[in-house]
């Protein structure tokens, strides 16, 4: 289990509520509620590491009890060519972390979720019944890394083209630099 | 009946010259901003670049009537058919002005989502280095192109080499397979 | 290779039975058709529906940006945007270039307010470097992203006033919008995509003279302002196209991640620059502009009004900008300036190191979030100790604020959609990035 130490003041929240700042109590709610989940601090900022299967029922419980109305951002991080990986004790790191960002307003912070999800099997649960601004995010996340949201209503490519093989974001997919080609060269695609 | 007996208001010149000269001096750029260079065009046909002296502020929103088409900003691989349409959609005779570093040779951005010149695409006549280039630029190209046009250059080039100047040749549909 | 393939049949398989829409489709709702008797036609009574495309190339300014409508009639009952015509992958460029050459690949991608994006990845940077920037290097930060607010509140005046019929608002608007990238220009050096806030600060001091300089051009600005309020506010024509069009509110905002002026039009007040300051915005005067209709016309009136907040803003700033640094002066991660290279090794050394293989930053993640004109424009970023990023993701405003085309557009005209997508003001660099 993790332990939540009191830690120095969120840099990011300003000090609107709450005389003296406590250890992230969000955190402390999510990690009581889904054994399991390690909580961590990064830079000042609270950060959960949940196991994705539960990942929806941690969204509608930080919606619904938590007051946290939006879901800023979905994003996928392909470790697989890292020179030092994070780690943090309690998570079994695999290739794919997909990272969601929430944000309360009436509260004024914010957290992090975080789920490893491994290269055999790249699924995890789509957020868009619980926050319907997860549809253009995990549409990108599927397309650009090829981790399918089970779930989604339209779970297509969004920036590549609609036959384009591969997900080029991975580490091991499209090179990052292409040769310089000049003219006369015959086209790569 | 030599030219001094001709009641004296007449002009006279080469069918050829006006007609350049009239080419040049009302080229209509098609509207094909994409990226930041797009600013930077608008820029050139706002108030204080003004394009409308050399007579191409009207900028048409249709093909069939532009004869310039000035491809402003990078071209992705899913936006490449679409320039090649909109290319083919225009009247001859049609110019194109590669502006910008994206469009000239893929820019900062040698990846695989963009492509690595718009003239693997379709045929340039001048390219506006820049990232992105300014109004004055810009506008050198568009001046270089209108003289390009004055002295018929461009046409002659066409004529003369058999892929029509740029390495593309317009009699046959370009090679874009998706294998 | 082979493994991947064979994984991404697997996917196809499963996306069959997920979806039955293709991305670049839009099916119509079905209909009833009923076969005349004796012909072979629907009556026309009973409507059929249109699709048309409106699209990635169209007059109206706003980018590569492609929407395919249903129609009845001039009645749009569905509006789909599709996107990814402007997919530069620059995320993947971001994790080939080094933290220093970072910034010139994200300024491209709201390239409407360059400073946004840039410092946006600096303070990610610095949150994953931990270190401090310097007074003045923070004023002069705020100080360019309130005049990069200007000229992309300006640059929507434009390009809005031009989409709604208005035309000569695309002259005025630029003829404002160019005093302020004079002002680029003689600060930074560039008139856009001026790469000038960098990781431990700006690139180089304000020249002399800027202090004057930046003042006449607030004063032109406002008075440019004060001249599209009195054109534009109460002008009928414009009311009846802006007043009551593309409504949307708080909680589909909020539920469908949508921030920035759309969401402050719907009447809830969220500017990051107030809840979060990441800039000494706490330090000077400043209102938070917003009203609670959600139409357009208060869309384009809390974007102009923006404007003379931020002019507010600058104007302190000349007022109280402190001495000092303008960079952090670690030598590891500061360039030594031009002069000292010709006499010191050391300085010749750093600067060569730094320009090639730039610094490393230590393993870490964070999140960064700043108040950009179009929303909230956040920097997630992933270190593992090399010079290179692992994870570069920035979070474009645009990309989420077009998920409100949908409940803005369906039930509307098709001058509507026109009228609606442009008061998005969506810019297609940082949605398709």
């Amino acid at each position: 289990m993790a332990d939540d130490p009191a830690r120095e003041p969120d840099h990011e929240s300003a000090e609107t509520e709450g005389p003296a700042p406590i250890a992230d109590e969000v955190a402390a709610v999510v990690v009581e509620r889904f054994p399991g989940s390690v909580f961590a601090e990064s830079h000042g900022q609270p950060v959960v590491y949940v196991d994705r299967s539960v990942v929806v029922e941690v969204a509608r419980m930080l919606r619904d009890d938590e007051q946290f109305t939006m879901l800023v951002d979905t994003v996928v991080v392909d470790h697989l060519l890292d020179g030092t990986r994070l780690r943090v004790d309690g998570v079994e790191p695999e290739r794919f972390e997909v990272v969601m960002n929430f944000l309360s307003h009436a509260r004024n912070r914010r957290l992090r979720i975080v789920c490893q999800v491994p290269e055999s099997d790249p699924t995890i649960a789509s957020l868009v019944p619980v926050y319907p601004g997860a549809n253009f995010p995990e549409r990108e996340s599927y397309d650009l890394f090829g981790i399918t949201f089970e779930g989604h209503p339209d779970m297509t490519r969004i920036l590549m083209p609609d036959d384009w093989h591969g997900f080029p974001l991975r580490k091991d997919d499209a090179a990052a630099r292409v040769p310089v080609t000049f003219k006369g060269d015959p086209s790569p695609r | 009946m030599g030219l001094d007996q001709v009641p004296h208001n007449f002009v006279t010149a080469r069918l050829e010259d006006l007609v350049r000269w009239g080419r040049r001096n009302s080229v209509f750029p098609a509207t094909f901003g994409l990226a930041c260079c797009a600013l930077e065009m608008m820029a050139t046909g706002a108030a204080h670049y003004d394009l409308a002296r050399f007579g191409m502020e009207v900028f048409r929103a249709s093909p069939r009537q532009a004869d310039l088409m000035i491809v402003a900003g990078r071209v992705s691989q899913k936006m490449a058919p679409v320039l090649r349409q909109v290319y083919d959609q225009m009247v001859e005779p049609k110019w194109v002005i590669s502006m910008g570093v994206c469009a000239s040779s893929g820019g900062m951005f040698n990846n695989y989502a963009i492509v690595q010149g718009v003239d693997q695409v379709v045929p340039v006549d001048v390219y506006v280095p820049g990232c992105p280039p300014g109004p004055e630029t810009l506008m050198h190209g568009i001046l270089t192109l209108h003289e390009q046009i004055r002295t018929g250059e461009l046409l002659r080039r066409r004529e003369a080499s058999p892929t029509g100047g740029a390495g593309i040749d317009l009699g046959r549909e370009p090679a874009l397979t998706t294998s | 290779m082979s493994d991947m393939t064979h994984a991404s049949e697997r996917e196809e398989t499963r996306l069959e039975r997920q979806t039955d829409e293709g991305a670049q489709q839009l099916r119509p709702i079905t209909r009833e058709m009923v076969i005349a008797g004796g012909g072979m036609w629907p009556q026309d009574d009973l409507g059929d529906t249109m699709i048309i495309n409106m699209g990635p190339q169209h007059p109206s300014t706003h980018g590569v940006l492609r929407l395919m409508m249903e129609l009845d009639g001039e009645d749009v009952l569905r509006i789909k945007p599709v996107i990814g015509y402007l997919h530069t992958g620059m995320e993947k460029t971001g994790e080939e270039l080094t933290y220093v050459q970072g910034t010139t690949n994200v300024t491209r991608m709201d390239y409407a307010s360059n400073f946004a994006n840039e410092l946006v990845y600096s303070l990610a940077v610095e949150r994953l470097l931990d270190v401090d920037v310097p007074e003045r290097a923070r004023w002069i930060r705020m100080m360019m992203c309130e005049l990069s607010r200007m000229a992309s509140h300006l640059l929507f005046q434009a390009t809005n006033g031009m989409d709604i019929g208005a035309v000569s608002m695309m002259l005025y608007g630029w003829r404002e919008r160019e005093e302020v990238l004079r002002i680029f220009e003689f600060i930074t050096g560039l008139r856009m995509n001026c790469n000038y806030i960098r990781p431990g600060g700006v690139a180089a001091d304000l020249p002399d003279g800027w202090q004057q300089r930046i003042l006449d051009a607030c004063d032109t600005v406002c008075a440019g302002v004060a001249e599209y309020d009195e054109l534009l506010s109460q002008n009928p024509i414009w009311l009846e196209r802006t007043v009551g069009i593309g409504v949307i509110t708080t909680e589909e905002c909020l539920e469908r991640s949508i921030t920035g002026p759309i969401l402050r039009s719907t009447g809830f007040p969220w500017d990051l620059r107030k809840a979060q300051p990441y800039l000494p915005y706490d330090e000077v005067d400043f209102d938070v502009i917003y009203t609670s209709n959600g139409d357009v016309y208060d869309r384009y009136r809390i974007r102009l009004y923006e404007i003379l907040e931020s002019a507010k803003i600058v104007r302190q700033c000349v007022e109280k900008m402190p001495d000092g640094d303008f960079r952090v002066q670690d030598k590891k991660l500061t360039p030594p300036p031009r002069a000292r290279i010709d006499e010191s090794m050391e300085a010749l050394i750093h600067h060569f190191k730094l320009f090639t293989e730039g610094f490393k930053v230590p393993a870490g993640e964070t999140y960064v979030a700043i108040e950009s004109p179009r929303g909230e424009i956040g920097c997630y970023m992933v270190s593992d100790g090399s010079g290179k990023p692992v994870r570069m993701h920035i979070r474009g405003p645009s990309f989420y604020n077009l998920q409100s085309i949908d409940p803005m557009g369906s039930d509307s005209l098709v001058a509507d959609a026109v009228a609606i997508v442009s008061s998005i003001d969506p810019i297609m660099g940082e949605v398709d990035r």
